[in-house]
């Protein structure tokens, strides 16, 4: 399947669902979507486009929260970036996508707490990553992270 | 204790011996294992967070310290993120010099890892020799790139070092050297029936499992699954020489076994034909500045896909970088393998992916309902393995 076959599944099934595409180069597409719809892309790629899951990337934009969910179509050597913007910075949350793809529990458990984004519906939101005493509410890989932050433990 | 007790082992997560602590905690029922749970975390560095303090140049040098038997995945990985940010045209020798450097990698990783199983399994002859092979190829590493391990090779736009000429017939001599020593250890595995009897059937993936969970390299190829960066996403010379992608259908620790003694061929064909195409010409490419954009790179590592993306914003070093190893999505798969299985074997199911395992040194059986804890060390759980061997030796007759 090449890159404009896929782009056109994707307009046909989501329509204006599809905020913006950008064909960085014939291996790599960006799709911008609205949140809301991300478990409807998951689903509609992981399962009935057979794209392979890479991972997701969550990154602290100035005025929002980007979540990159990463997949491949290993046919045609194509990487899909689904992003999706979340607006409000002091109350993120997106649905969970590991219902659909057990391979996502891990990054978004991470995502959870590197960034402080809440994953609705997320079957195992347990810590992963940071120790046990990491203070509540501090994210380190927030842009406004200050490494002190780390010395509140008790 | 009687059958129907469930008991908690926790396994880890201290004493780092080669890449990461992990802590799992195995809950059996007698000496079935029913559920696992795994905690990471305990070596993370915060690599990502590090190199946005980074610049380009200098985050290369830190991935390639996420781990030592990957180091040249890593900083392949990110090279590529990062051409492919600002569209960088990589000079073809270059790009030999890539796929030489990641297939030798893969040699000496694969050699680490029958060397381990062969431990596990109680088959420290296949141990001795496996890592004694592996030493070969790390003299190779060496004169090559100046280093056994951590070889900074890598550049945007390129490679640091070049491949003399007198250095091709050494590579050559080495691996025509390593060829019989590989076919005899592919004997000694393949051929054995201890070993057909010890793994066949045990902690297996199902080819559906390994897609929900995404799993990466010699584990899901192992289940079935013909997935190889090197092939469906082609990058550094892979698309210019031929190699098969080794796959098997069980999906059990014999057939994991399978794909990496098989694919150690492949990477030696790989290897030769490389030094053979490799043109004349520049090793790296005049970069001026990285442009405001993101980038994704990835290669086939050892273990299965090293994925990297990052983001630019002008300046010289990135907004964002983040990093996802093959065992990241290679782990979780414990779930569906090791649920069912014995203690026993759950040493060499937890080993088939080739995490680093080694980092295994303690263990507690602990009992809920007693207060008197009985602890376990890894060398008991390496033990119980080798011991279930020797029962299916005594079994079959065989004599050691």
């Amino acid at each position: 399947m090449t890159a404009h076959e896929l782009i056109e599944n994707l307009r046909s099934k989501f329509g204006a669902s599809v905020k913006d595409i950008f064909e960085k180069s014939k291996k790599r597409l960006y799709v911008t979507i609205e949140p809301n719809d991300i478990t409807g892309f998951a689903h509609f790629l992981f399962r009935d486009m057979g794209c392979r899951f890479n991972i997701a990337t969550a990154v602290d934009s100035f005025d929002c929260f980007e979540i990159l969910y990463h997949f491949s179509r290993d046919d045609s050597g194509i990487v899909i970036t689904i992003r999706a913007k979340l607006k409000d910075k002091n109350d993120p949350h997106i649905d969970s996508i590991t219902p659909i793809i057990k391979g996502a529990e891990w990054i978004e458990r991470e995502m959870h707490e590197l960034f402080g984004i809440e994953f609705d519906g997320h079957p195992n939101m347990k810590p992963l990553l940071l120790a046990d005493d990491w203070p509540e509410g501090v994210y380190p890989l927030r842009k406004d992270f200050v490494p002190e932050q780390r010395d509140d433990r008790g | 204790m009687s059958h129907n007790e469930r008991s908690m082992i926790p396994i880890g997560p201290y004493h780092p011996l080669q890449e990461e602590p992990e802590f799992y905690r195995l809950i059996v029922e007698g000496e079935k294992v029913v559920d696992i749970d795994v905690r990471i975390g305990y070596n993370h560095r915060g690599i990502e967070k590090l190199s946005e303090a980074k610049t380009f140049d200098q985050s290369i040098f830190i991935v390639e310290r996420i781990c030592g038997i990957c180091s040249s995945s890593h900083p392949i990985a990110c090279v590529q993120a990062v051409e492919d940010i600002a569209g960088i045209e990589v000079p073809e020798r270059a790009l030999y010099i890539r796929s030489i450097v990641q297939e030798l990698e893969r040699l000496h990783s694969h050699l680490l890892w029958v060397g381990l199983a062969g431990h596990f399994l109680g088959y420290n002859t296949v141990f001795m020799w496996s890592w004694k092979y592996r030493e070969p190829v790390c003299d190779i590493m060496e004169t090559v790139t100046g280093n056994r391990q951590h070889y900074a090779m890598m550049k945007v736009s390129g490679v640091r070092r070049d491949i003399e000429p007198e250095h091709v017939s050494y590579i050559l001599k080495r691996l025509d050297e390593l060829l019989p020593k590989i076919d005899m250890l592919k004997g000694a595995v393949l051929d054995d029936p201890v070993l057909h009897a010890r793994l066949k059937g045990v902690g297996v993936l199902t080819k559906e499992e390994a897609i929900n969970y995404s799993a990466l390299g010699p584990t899901s190829r192992a289940s079935g699954i013909p997935y190889d960066v090197r092939r469906d996403h082609p990058y550094a010379a892979y698309g210019r020489v031929k190699f098969n992608v080794i796959t098997q259908e069980e999906g059990d620790v014999f057939a994991k076994a399978v794909v990496r003694i098989l694919e150690m061929y492949e990477s030696i064909s790989i290897i030769r034909q490389c030094l053979d195409k490799m043109p004349k010409g520049p090793i790296d490419a005049k970069v001026k500045d990285v442009p405001p954009g993101e980038g994704i790179g990835h290669v086939e590592a050892p273990r299965g896909e090293c994925f990297h993306y990052v983001r630019s914003d002008g300046a010289n070093s990135p907004v964002r970088h983040k990093v996802r190893a093959p065992t990241y999505m290679n782990f979780p798969t414990f779930k569906a393998t090791v649920i069912g299985q014995t203690v026993s074997d759950a040493t060499i199911i937890l080993a088939a992916i080739d995490p680093c395992y080694c980092c295994t040194e303690r263990l507690a059986v602990v009992r809920p309902d007693d207060p008197n804890k009985t602890v376990m060390s890894a060398e008991d759980l390496i033990r119980l393995s080798q011991e279930k061997t020797m029962k299916i030796k005594n079994k079959m007759g065989i004599v050691c």
